[in-house]
């Protein structure tokens, strides 16, 4: 029933190292990203996950690689300019402001949106006015979408945790982003929260054809909802392919999955 | 559309089509979407029914077909109602978070042709029992998300319905206007399911008629007029919210307001602020045990406000709602009280503006009832089923009693049985159960009344009181009345007291047991320094013997005062070695005492009330949480409760 349909590669890393000093994060890593799918980067702790995505929105910059978004090469890329090219994220430790109500956390999703000058918001004038309520009409259609009617109104600081990852999601939806890198978006989260978490990914996915990019550690959920899985070890890529390839990948099964399996 | 003052407003339809000339721009529904309250006037609602009918009647929907609602209440359900009435269709309401299976009796026991299902995922439970109901050939929806890609030809959008039915009304524009003119009174208008808890669920029918007259009195009766404001957030296939959000909306005129989501009830609630409320007592409950619990975090100097303008409130504030003479200082104290206090608790709970609130369902508790009346929420009870449009008894405004359900409405006729059983009789009765004649036999006796199966007695004054189910009501040796459950609900009031099973059908006297509750009776003994170590030594303290002891005692008072039932008092009692527990079957799933298993199990323990042993002892296998088994076994002591006398009332 799926109508979504998987299309051209839209980012493609190659060859990626990145160190810190005499720490290699990363070495020689390939793999690619296809427009819509769900694609899943799974590895131990420390295998370089979080860096990897940082690398793709431009937090840490690659010693040595390409990477090629929409077919523009770069080396180097500032975080403001990916977001400004479409790419969203949320981040392992919730990054929110957490004495600011849902609404007005929400709303900071839309900064790359708004066009009116400094003085202009603070006048609330002009551009200002009109430029609000139609973010606010798009942060409430992400609202409705994630079900948060609820806590429209509550600062973000006394929320549960699991509420909280909903908000950092509303937060990255509210920019309208094509690409969406989710850093453990379940993680510290109860099966119910989970099962919740998933639907709205893949609701995301099925009806915005939003591209997704998610660090995930639960093996359940990563293999339930990935269209493509890239499995790191230490820095380096050892496994690449629909679930089913990487579960039968001999190397995964000993590094991550355990023998158990 | 018909021309409203030529015909009788006798039927919804026709109600609708009079209110969108006669008050066409007022506002109908509002319902929160996307943050703002979106409104709809009566032209409007009325041009949608008439687009929704005639879309249905191009779809092949046919007088007498049953159209299924399944959703949250929204605009376009309640629209739809009166769309499926338009065409003397039967709209069948469901309890939308029932499981698809638990719907499949009901969807087929109606025969649907046609659902309305909210969204998606009422879409998916008709889907997955489509198989088992043969006669369903349409789905509609209200809410598109994420129906994308359901492109069955016999799923459709509601919008997609409506634009089919504006293309019909304008090629046959006389139809909506003939459809509306065949209606009659006496049609069926609605069919709500009963729940069920004993036997399978049966269908209710109700025509026009005995909806809109149990509205139109209940509106008189509460002066209710166009200008209040209902939230209308219980499911819609509960006979209450038919009533208030449809019924009496639709003769009233008033307007109904949908909450967002239902977890948003309470923010909406203050938003709306509506003037006409209904809630079961269990809202009342935690809404005032969240304000407690606030304000015990406040700091000392509004604690002592709080609490001094509340015991203001308590002496006095139910007699100035009820119009009863109050000193002057009193009401001075109020009047400030109302100031710092109570004006913005209520504003806080939303209910600055009520003037008439409602609550039913339970039996509500007394300290809870006082505390809404005392800050001014004219807080009332009433009584009814789904067989009698929930309309029978109504507390009047002035003349309210805590534990009474109110006097006959306008229009209805009451009368106690021989048994004690209440009988009714007026307009709001059912036309039947659907499909089940034997089953309205049943009910409706030859004289023309319904049997409600409660038991109950009017006091002196003329409210009713209800006592019990009827097939529960004994009679002591000596003929008086006996109303076990209504004892046990008193005994119940007590926060000591968990549960109670009282006995005396065909004895000399009442007798009870009594479980306590480990949590409320536990703080008492720690605050009080006796040492436990579970339930079964807490429940043989004799400090907790003569703490249940004192509860008995009061409520053996209050028997006594009303009269009726002093020949119930509880003369002995003990306290349960054991939780009664659903586990060994002592208790239904949802917490009803089993009496008869219990008489049974608990025979010695019976034998001992009535012989008048002081102790007795017993030994009772219970089963653990993980399947073991283990034994508990005590020596009960019994104890002697004091009787008042029972003075009898001059013929």
């Amino acid at each position: 029933m799926s109508g979504r349909q998987i299309g051209d590669v839209i980012l493609d890393l190659q060859h990626i190292s990145l160190r810190f000093g005499g720490v290699k994060a990363l070495t020689d890593i390939s793999f690619d990203v296809r427009e819509h799918e769900v694609r899943a980067i799974i590895g131990p702790n420390g295998a370089g996950k979080s860096s990897m995505l940082n690398v793709i929105n431009g937090v840490y910059h690659p010693q040595e690689g390409r990477i090629t978004f929409r077919g523009e090469e770069r080396r180097k890329m500032e975080p403001h300019m990916a977001a400004m090219q479409g790419i969203s994220r949320t981040f392992q430790n919730i990054a929110l402001f957490k004495g600011m109500t849902v609404l007005d956390n929400v709303m900071t999703g839309r900064i790359t949106k708004m066009k009116a000058t400094f003085i202009e918001q603070a006048l609330f004038f002009g551009r200002a006015h009109r430029e609000e309520m139609e973010h606010r009409k798009k942060v409430e259609e992400v609202i409705d979408f994630l079900e948060i009617q609820h806590i429209r109104k509550t600062p973000v600081g006394r929320l549960p945790y699991g509420l909280q990852k909903r908000v950092e999601l509303a937060r990255a939806l509210a920019a309208e982003p094509s690409m969406l890198l989710l850093d453990e978006p379940m993680a510290g989260m109860n099966v119910e929260e989970k099962q919740d978490m998933c639907r709205f990914i893949l609701d995301v996915n099925d009806q915005f054809g939003t591209t997704i990019v998610l660090i995930e550690h639960d093996m359940g959920v990563v293999m339930d909802i990935s269209d493509r899985v890239v499995v790191l070890d230490y820095g380096k890529k050892i496994g690449d392919g629909t679930p089913d390839e990487v579960r039968s990948n001999e190397e995964v099964i000993r590094a991550y999955l355990g023998t158990g399996h | 559309m018909p021309d409203a003052a030529s015909q009788a407003l006798d039927t919804f339809p026709r109600l609708l089509f009079y209110h969108a000339q006669v008050r066409g721009q007022r506002v109908a529904m509002r319902e929160k979407d996307l943050g703002i309250w979106q409104s709809w006037t009566w032209a409007d609602v009325a041009e949608r029914v008439g687009a929704l009918a005639c879309g249905l009647a191009a779809l092949g929907f046919k007088r007498g077909d049953n159209l299924a609602i399944i959703g949250d209440n929204r605009p376009h359900l309640y629209m739809m109602m009166t769309a499926v009435q338009c065409l003397g269709g039967v709209p069948v309401p469901l309890y939308q978070d029932a499981v698809a299976n638990e719907m499949l009796f009901v969807l087929q026991d109606a025969g649907v042709r046609f659902a309305l299902a909210e969204d998606q995922e009422q879409v998916d439970k008709l889907l997955e029992i489509k198989d088992q109901l043969p006669a369903l050939e349409h789905i509609v929806y209200d809410d598109p998300r994420g129906m994308r890609h359901y492109n069955q030809p016999f799923i459709h959008d509601i919008h997609e319905l409506m634009a089919m039915g504006r293309i019909h009304l304008q090629n046959h524009p006389d139809f909506l206007k003939t459809e509306i003119g065949i209606g009659d009174a006496d049609d069926v208008s609605v069919m709500l399911y009963t729940s069920g808890t004993t036997g399978k669920p049966k269908g209710v029918c109700q025509t026009h008629n005995a909806f809109i007259s149990s509205a139109r009195g209940g509106c008189e009766f509460d002066k209710l007029t166009d200008a209040d404001d209902i939230l209308s957030y219980l499911p819609m296939a509960w006979v209450g919210d038919h009533l208030f959000s449809f019924a009496q909306a639709l003769v009233a005129g008033f307007t109904i307001n949908c909450p967002e989501s239902g977890d948003t009830v309470m923010t909406d609630l203050r938003e709306i602020g509506p003037t006409y409320y209904f809630a079961p007592p269990r809202v009342f409950e935690n809404l005032l045990t969240q304000v407690m619990i606030r304000m015990e975090d406040a700091g000392a100097i509004k604690q002592k406000v709080f609490h001094h303008y509340m015991a203001v409130a308590r002496r006095c504030g139910a007699d100035i709602l009820d119009g009863k003479p109050v000193s002057f200082g009193d009401r001075l104290s109020y009047a400030l009280g109302n100031l710092f206090v109570y004006g913005p608790l209520k504003n806080v709970l939303g209910m600055s503006r009520i003037r008439v609130a409602y609550t039913a369902g339970a039996a509500i508790g007394p300290d809870l009832f006082r505390f809404y009346r005392s800050i001014g929420i004219n807080l009332k009870q009433l009584y009814g089923q789904t067989e009698t449009c929930a309309y029978v008894c109504l507390q009047p405004d002035g003349h309210i009693k805590l534990d009474s359900v109110g006097m006959p409405a306008p229009g209805v006729e009451v009368k106690i049985a021989d048994n004690g059983e209440i009988l009714v009789k007026g307009p709001m009765l059912l036309k039947g159960y659907y499909k089940r004649p034997d089953a309205t036999a049943e009910s409706i006796n030859a004289d023309g009344y319904f049997m409600t199966g409660d038991a109950g007695f009017f006091d002196d004054d003329g409210h009713l009181k209800i006592i019990d189910r009827a097939k529960d009501v004994g009679k002591l040796a000596n003929g008086a009345m006996f109303a076990p459950n209504y004892i046990e609900n008193k005994l119940k009031f007590f926060p000591h007291v968990k549960e109670a099973v009282c006995f005396g059908h065909d004895k000399d006297m009442v007798c009870a047991f009594i479980n306590i509750d480990v949590g409320a009776v536990g703080n008492w003994a720690e605050r009080r320094g006796i040492a436990y170590s579970g339930y079964t030594d807490l429940a043989s303290k004799p400090q907790v013997l003569e703490l249940i002891k004192e509860c008995v005692e009061k409520i053996n008072e209050e028997l006594v005062a009303e009269g009726m039932l002093a020949d119930s008092q509880v003369h002995r009692f003990l306290v349960l070695h054991k939780e009664l527990d659903p586990d060994d079957d002592e208790l239904t799933r949802t917490r009803k005492v089993r009496r008869g298993f219990i008489s049974e199990k608990y025979a010695v323990l019976i034998d001992a009330l009535y012989s008048g042993k002081s102790s007795q002892f017993i030994e009772t296998e219970v089963k653990f949480e993980d399947g073991r088994r283990g034994k508990v076994s005590a020596d009960l002591k019994i104890l002697d409760a004091k009787t008042l006398p029972v003075v009898k009332k001059a013929a």
